[in-house]
């Protein structure tokens, strides 16, 4: 099976479209979505009615930070901008909308794989996997052998064997990783509609489960047409400027 | 999980014969199945009590690597098993021997050693362009094939450099075999493919002088003595060994990774020509270093390696071999200028880069060879001096340039033959002429870039022409 994992799209129109497109051509059996669908872009109505129906189709879908606030409308704890865009959203969202970002789970464990938001230990904190102590608590926390987050905004790969400290590897652009079966892996996904390693190119991730492979992506997208809505729906400008520069 | 092997079981479709070796780390059974019809053998972990971290990496890592190489200079695979309920490699059998048996006849008439280098070198090449280092390379690793190709096993060391390393921070030792084992891998740096190169020259060194450069070290301390303590020149121990070959061997030995061969391909190259080697005093020199200079690398060295590079998997593409064939002929002034501008702007970006100037005297077909004769001859050396003086203005370190006058009826065949045989990575060339009459009869330039096996580059002179 092929799995084409997708995270941090926040509200992202055009870079979403541009992975699905990218994923379609690779070809995949199933979309598993890692959280953040919502929440900076100018487009959370278009992002939510395509889960709708990518759900309708056996995509997975797992609850992120800006999903529980902008449905909820809580902004505590978010900085200026990203409490500006939270309220935007919470307004722009139908209640059907909400409900349906209110309905995912914090994670899904399936075979020998797990999904989740952020740092699985306690998903609900919201943690973010910074470095090789993080990765471990997280990997520590549960048995699964593949664990797939999102939440920083990076494409990163740690590795661990059960005696030692998980190490870190930054995956190359569209070279596929063998899992070697002997070690647990935290697969960190980068983000669709926000990424934040200086690439400004969307990031998403493809697990073929019968090679044991993994191969991360990036997709380049229409910028301006993104930045231009960011600017038109009158959120915060560094929302857009951002976006050009990938951090 | 894992149980002992048998033979007659069946294994994913693999039928185990007997064992034919077992070794500290694997062991190598003989298997069939029905739809190989060339001998293969099933490589096995040997399973050991409690899990030997470095038995069960490296063997993880050698299923990483060998399935992603390709070509006759590595075991073709067949399988591998899931680690966790039987990890095996099935490869191709590899019939022939190691260097292994080599040692004990060493020392080797250096003509045999230059051979072997060349076809090492040649094989290492083609395993740094698939973006491997194999970091374990000693005389029982590497292979010669029935047909003298060589073949390297054992990627239990190796990093694949697009790939996760394993063994990165698995083990806190330096990783490698004592007598081969570069200095930067006794430092634990696992990034750059120069330290084949190191090992390469220790196996050189070993086989043209009958002794081992740095010995057999059994403790850390003993390892890093390589740092700054030089080998004995080979020289030494036997005279008649080429000052060229010494310098091509110190310089695959020196500590620091800049100061050898950027590529294995460079090293290559100048095995295959000699006259070309600029010799330095570390060809010359039949003594090793004396105390003072000895001690001040021991104290510089301390400030200037450990450091950890990062990994660079393009060393073959920032330091290329490129030919420029040059025209000589009064006519065809401007366009050599217009090539050495080209040349210029393709060395200013690589700094690794090698420049193989080379004309091409065409032959009559009827008097076969000029330099059999006096005019000939001279015509030669003619041609040499000029295509030095070309190249002067480049203002490039003499070790980084090589002359080349070749001697063909064909100058486009002379050119690929050169290019394949040196595994040259670009050419540069003049195209000569634009009227109806050279593109009727096709040209030098058109057939080298439909035929040549590396980028070319076409350098035209633009024609004032009035309309």
């Amino acid at each position: 099976m092929r799995i084409a994992f997708l995270s941090d799209i926040h509200g992202n129109r055009e870079a979403l479209e541009a992975c699905l497109s990218h994923a379609e051509r690779q070809g995949y059996d199933k979309l598993v979505f890692l959280g953040d669908l919502v929440g900076y872009g100018a487009d959370p109505k278009f992002v939510v009615d395509k889960l709708a129906e990518l759900i309708g189709k056996g995509a997975g879908s797992i609850l992120g930070n800006h999903d529980a606030a902008a449905a909820a409308g809580l902004i505590e704890g978010m900085n200026d901008y990203a409490s500006a865009s939270i309220e935007w959203t919470h307004q722009e969202l139908d209640k059907a909308q909400r409900e349906l970002l209110l309905s995912m789970p914090m994670s899904i464990e399936e075979d020998d794989r797990l999904y989740v938001h952020s740092e699985a230990s306690s998903p609900r904190s919201w943690a973010y996997i910074t470095d090789a102590s993080s990765a471990e608590r997280s990997l520590r926390s549960h048995a699964a052998r593949l664990t797939f987050c999102g939440h920083v905004h990076k494409q990163q790969l740690f590795h661990m064997t059960p005696q030692k400290p998980p190490v870190l590897f930054i995956p190359q652009t569209s070279i596929p990783v063998p899992l070697m079966g002997n070690r647990k892996w935290l697969a960190v996904q980068g983000s669709v509609g926000q990424p934040r390693d200086h690439n400004p190119a969307a990031a998403y991730s493809l697990l073929d489960t019968q090679r044991n492979e993994l191969t991360y992506f990036r997709v380049p997208y229409d910028i301006e047409a993104s930045a231009a809505k960011i600017h038109a729906a009158g959120l915060p400008k560094i929302l857009a400027a951002r976006l050009f520069i990938g951090r | 999980m894992k149980q002992a092997l048998e033979t007659g079981t069946l294994i994913d479709g693999f039928l185990i014969g007997e064992k034919l070796h077992v070794g500290g780390m694997a062991s190598l059974w003989s298997v069939t199945r029905p739809d190989i019809d060339t001998p293969i053998v099933m490589k096995v972990p040997t399973i050991m009590d409690g899990e030997d971290a470095e038995v069960i990496v490296g063997f993880e890592m050698e299923m990483m690597i060998l399935p992603r190489l390709a070509g006759p200079h590595v075991p073709r695979v067949f399988g591998v098993g899931d680690y966790a309920s039987q990890p095996y490699i099935v490869m191709e059998y590899i019939d022939g021997q190691s260097l292994f048996p080599l040692l004990e006849q060493s020392p080797l008439p250096a003509d045999q050693v230059i051979a072997l280098a060349i076809r090492i070198a040649n094989a290492l090449r083609d395993l740094h362009r698939q973006n491997v280092i194999h970091f374990d390379l000693k005389p029982s690793n590497i292979m010669q094939r029935k047909n003298g190709e060589i073949t390297f096993i054992d990627f239990g060391l190796s990093r694949h450099l697009q790939l996760p390393d394993l063994l990165e921070e698995e083990f806190h030792i330096p990783m490698g075999t004592g007598p081969y084992i570069s200095p930067e891998q006794v430092l634990q740096n696992r990034s750059d493919s120069r330290s084949d190169l190191f090992s390469l020259g220790v196996i050189l060194y070993h086989l043209v002088t009958g002794q081992r450069p740095f010995g057999f070290p059994q403790s850390a301390n003993g390892l890093r003595r390589r740092l700054w303590r030089d080998p004995i020149p080979p020289r030494q121990h036997i005279r008649d060994i080429p000052m060229w070959f010494q310098e091509v061997i110190l310089r695959c030995l020196e500590p620091d990774p800049e100061r050898r061969y950027p590529t294995a391909a460079q090293l290559a190259f100048d095995l295959q020509n000699p006259v070309q080697v600029q010799i330095t005093d570390r060809g010359e020199r039949l003594k090793a270093d004396g105390f003072f200079s000895v001690l001040k690398r021991r104290m510089g060295f301390a400030a200037t390696m450990g450091a950890p590079h990062q990994p660079d998997n393009s060393a073959w593409l920032n330091a290329p071999i490129v030919v420029v064939a040059i025209d000589l002929t009064e006519e065809s002034n401007a366009l050599a200028q217009a090539l050495r501008m080209h040349a210029a702007n393709v060395l200013a970006r690589l700094p690794g880069a090698r420049l193989a100037c080379v004309n091409v005297l065409k032959q009559n077909r009827l008097t076969m060879s000029y330099a059999l004769d006096d005019e000939g001859r001279n015509l030669h050396i003619q041609r040499l001096v000029e295509l030095k003086e070309w190249a002067r203005p480049l203002g490039l370190a003499r070790e980084k340039m090589t002359f080349h006058v070749l001697e063909h009826v064909d100058p486009a065949a002379a050119l690929l033959e050169y290019t394949r045989s040196n595994h040259v990575d670009h050419i540069l060339l003049g195209a000569q002429g634009t009227g109806a009459l050279r593109r009727f009869m096709g040209s030098v330039s058109s057939q080298i870039v439909a035929e040549a096996p590396c980028s070319v580059t076409v350098v035209r002179v633009a024609e004032d022409k009035a309309e």
